[in-house]
């Protein structure tokens, strides 16, 4: 029996790997959608938020019939003093209909979404590992897999298995991440009544809030998250893994240091861990994406570092990603060339796309979190905001004039002073904007 | 050519099995369905057979439309075939009704690709726990039964007989019996193999062989189902957990063997003695 042949192969049912199939499934393709897990999500983690816009382009109101949790109305970013927490909110009714952003869960999701790929005619591989990629000179032509008899032919194989990309490290386009490029975040799902959480987070049926938090790790470079689900909260947090060496902190350590805050206690109390769950993030941003097409092969997602850490987008990035592959593999289907050149639209696609402007916008943020003013921007400065946020609305006979340059004074104090303030303010600005 | 039928049951996953605790039930709501895992020791010993003498295997399998995925992922390992018996008639069946239905399928399949020489099961499912049905269908084939089989040491096509090792309690019983014979594995017997790559794709396309009560022609209505079923669970509950008095012997290691060795004797003697 000859070896089996597809057009294209998909290695990975994740976000970006099931919308690659999906996309080129429904033009007609033979896609196979190889997946690891014994289902597609099980092995997947993410934080929580799901964005309307990316998935919409391609399942037009797809949260019909998706499995999501929550319609996230109120987003808050809250900084974390020891004891203490100064907070900063928005709340709005347009984030309602159309919703902007829901909270989900991957296990359910991700396994939604691979059904409407194999729906639209992609043939399902899963419990299988791809675990290396067939060439012929330079072109790739296939993928070997872990079963009897498993190599699979395919005119263009889109990469998308993830932050660990065996697949990457086969072709040879990146090694192993350096510590400094991934984040390990860890998160619990929490299980409380639906009306306790709605109670405690102040909304309806349907909505949910999402608290991204700043402070107490330790005071290493990492943000916490508190979000709510239908009858969970998942809480969680990501540590630079360069911070974790560092430090000698294991990671679960630092979420429940954050679980042992006064002010989360009070919104996670009585919650039953349901889940526990660690995965790697890739935060490397734009300078340490791979090139993302060659001969017979393009990357999409995770394992090409397709996420922009500052507004903890990756998800919707990797579904774009894979929109784009797929839509450029639908293109060279047609016309037959696979070639670099063929397949090179998708990394001119991927440069015109919300991805790269993003991810450039953001450029400088990871060396400036991996640079010495991690610690401050994540320990001394958050403390030193509420302790000046104290000093600034205690009454104790003080006048005003006073009040505010002492706060003032313990902002300059934690920074070294007032250039070292400025300096952190000007590099933090040229990180978010540069 | 020797051909082999395999009976498999779709059964939910017991290491996710929750009961409730208000009605005593298995709460089957949103558990994940499964091969029953003995019955994968049946599919991977007849594969086992085809690949050393030759032969072709049927795998049979009685539930709902959606157990068709049992029988893919048989396919997929290298069964030649899957048929689904599916029909709201056999719906309710005890084990005296599923291997009533079962035998009749049997002996169909035999009509299509020769009566089976040996037929497989698993020794017990994991939801019923009976070990009824395999017995049952040999009862009704009138084939030689060989139950807990733990090793199948020769089978020869041409004399027409198998030799088997039978596990039990205390020892294995080797046992040599003429074809057609029924055959329940323990899961001692073999590690079910993963399926290659052409399994799987094989299995993805393949549609298994629906029969329905109109397929059968001589089918005594008043045998399957719920009417030809006489089990009736009564009552279900869940034992209270052993009171078990336990005695701390808090010591030196010299005093605790002192206070230890009497109680131990005690205990010996009175087994011995019963």
């Amino acid at each position: 029996m000859s070896a089996p042949r597809f057009d294209a192969i998909v290695v990975g049912a994740g976000p970006a790997g099931s919308v690659a199939a999906y996309t080129m499934a429904s033009q007609g393709m033979r896609v196979a959608l190889i997946e690891r897990g014994e289902f597609p999500g099980a092995k997947n983690v993410f934080g929580g938020v799901l964005y309307r816009k990316p998935l919409e382009d391609i399942l037009p109101e797809f949260w019909k019939e998706a499995p999501l949790e929550r319609k996230v109305v109120e987003q808050r970013l809250w900084v974390l003093g020891k004891d203490s927490v100064v907070s900063l909110g928005y709340r709005s009714a347009r984030f309602k209909e159309p919703p902007n952003a829901w909270t989900g869960q991957r296990a359910k999701f991700d396994a939604w979404l691979a059904g409407k790929a194999e729906r639209a005619g992609a043939i399902p591989i899963y419990e299988t590992v791809a675990t290396s990629l067939i060439r012929d000179g330079d072109k790739v032509v296939g993928v070997q897999t872990d079963r009897e008899e498993g190599d699979l032919y395919a005119s263009v194989v889109i990469i998308a298995d993830g932050v660990n990309s065996l697949l990457a490290k086969s072709l040879g386009v990146h090694r192993e991440w350096k510590p400094d490029q991934v984040s390990l975040a860890v998160k619990e799902v929490l299980a409380l009544p639906k009306d306790v959480i709605q109670e405690r987070f102040g909304v309806e049926e349907g909505e949910g809030v999402t608290i991204e938090l700043i402070g107490e790790t330790c005071g290493m470079a990492g943000l916490g998250f508190l979000y709510t689900n239908q009858d969970t909260l998942s809480i969680g947090v990501g540590v630079m893994v360069s911070d974790l060496q560092k430090k000698k902190v294991k990671p679960y350590q630092v979420l429940d240091s954050i679980k042992q805050h006064p002010e989360i206690q009070r919104l996670i109390a009585g919650g039953e861990t349901k889940e526990y769950a660690a995965h790697l993030i890739p935060e490397g941003g734009f300078d340490a994406m791979p090139p993302l097409s060659g001969d017979g092969w393009m990357i999409c997602g995770d394992a090409a570092q397709m996420v922009n850490a500052a507004h903890r987008e990756g998800t919707d990035l990797a579904m774009l990603s894979g929109r784009l592959a797929g839509e450029t593999a639908v293109a060279c289907h047609a016309t037959g060339d696979w070639s670099a050149g063929g397949l090179g639209a998708y990394t001119q696609a991927v440069k015109e796309s919300i991805i790269h402007r993003d991810l450039k916008k953001y450029r400088g943020l990871h060396s400036l979190l991996s640079g010495p003013q991690a610690e401050l921007l994540f320990g001394a400065l958050p403390q030193a905001l509420n302790d000046a946020a104290y000093e600034m609305l205690s009454v104790d006979g003080e006048s005003k004039r006073d009040k505010q340059k002492r706060a003032a004074a313990l902002l300059r104090e934690a920074a070294g002073g007032t250039a070292g303030l400025i300096g952190i303010g000007w590099r933090g600005w040229r990180a978010m904007n540069g | 050519m020797l051909h082999m039928v395999v009976c498999i049951k779709q059964v939910p996953d017991s290491r996710e099995i929750r009961i409730d605790p208000k009605t005593n039930t298995l709460i089957r709501q949103g558990v994940p369905a499964i091969v029953n895992p003995y019955d994968l020791n049946g599919v991977e010993a007849a594969l086992q057979i085809k690949e050393q003498v030759g032969g072709r295997v049927t795998v049979i399998t009685m539930g709902p439309p959606s157990a068709d995925k049992a029988l893919k992922s048989c396919v997929a390992m290298g069964a030649d075939e899957g048929i689904l018996i599916s029909d709201r008639a056999f719906a309710g069946a005890d084990t005296l009704a599923t291997s009533y239905v079962l035998a009749k399928a049997i002996e169909k399949a035999g009509a299509l690709w020769g009566a089976p020489g040996i037929v497989f099961c698993g020794k017990q499912t994991l939801d019923g726990d009976t070990g009824q049905v395999g017995p049952g269908i040999a009862c009704r084939l009138d084939y030689e039964q060989l139950t807990y089989v733990e090793h199948i040491e020769s089978v020869d096509v041409e004399r027409g007989v198998v030799v088997v090792h039978r596990h039990l309690e205390d020892g294995v019983e080797r046992i040599r019996a003429p074809l057609p014979v029924l055959i329940t594995v323990v899961s001692e017997i073999n590690k079910p193999r993963r399926a290659s790559l052409p399994g799987l794709l094989r299995a993805q396309a393949y549609q298994p062989i629906v029969w329905s009560t109109a397929d059968f022609e001589d089918l005594d209505r008043s045998k399957i189902g719920l009417r030809g079923s006489p089990t009736i669970v009564s009552k279900t509950w869940v034992p209270e957990p052993r009171q078990v008095d336990t005695e701390f012997l808090r010591g030196t290691p010299a005093e605790v063997a002192g206070r230890l060795t009497p109680v131990l004797l005690e205990r010996l003697r009175m087994t011995q003695g019963a």
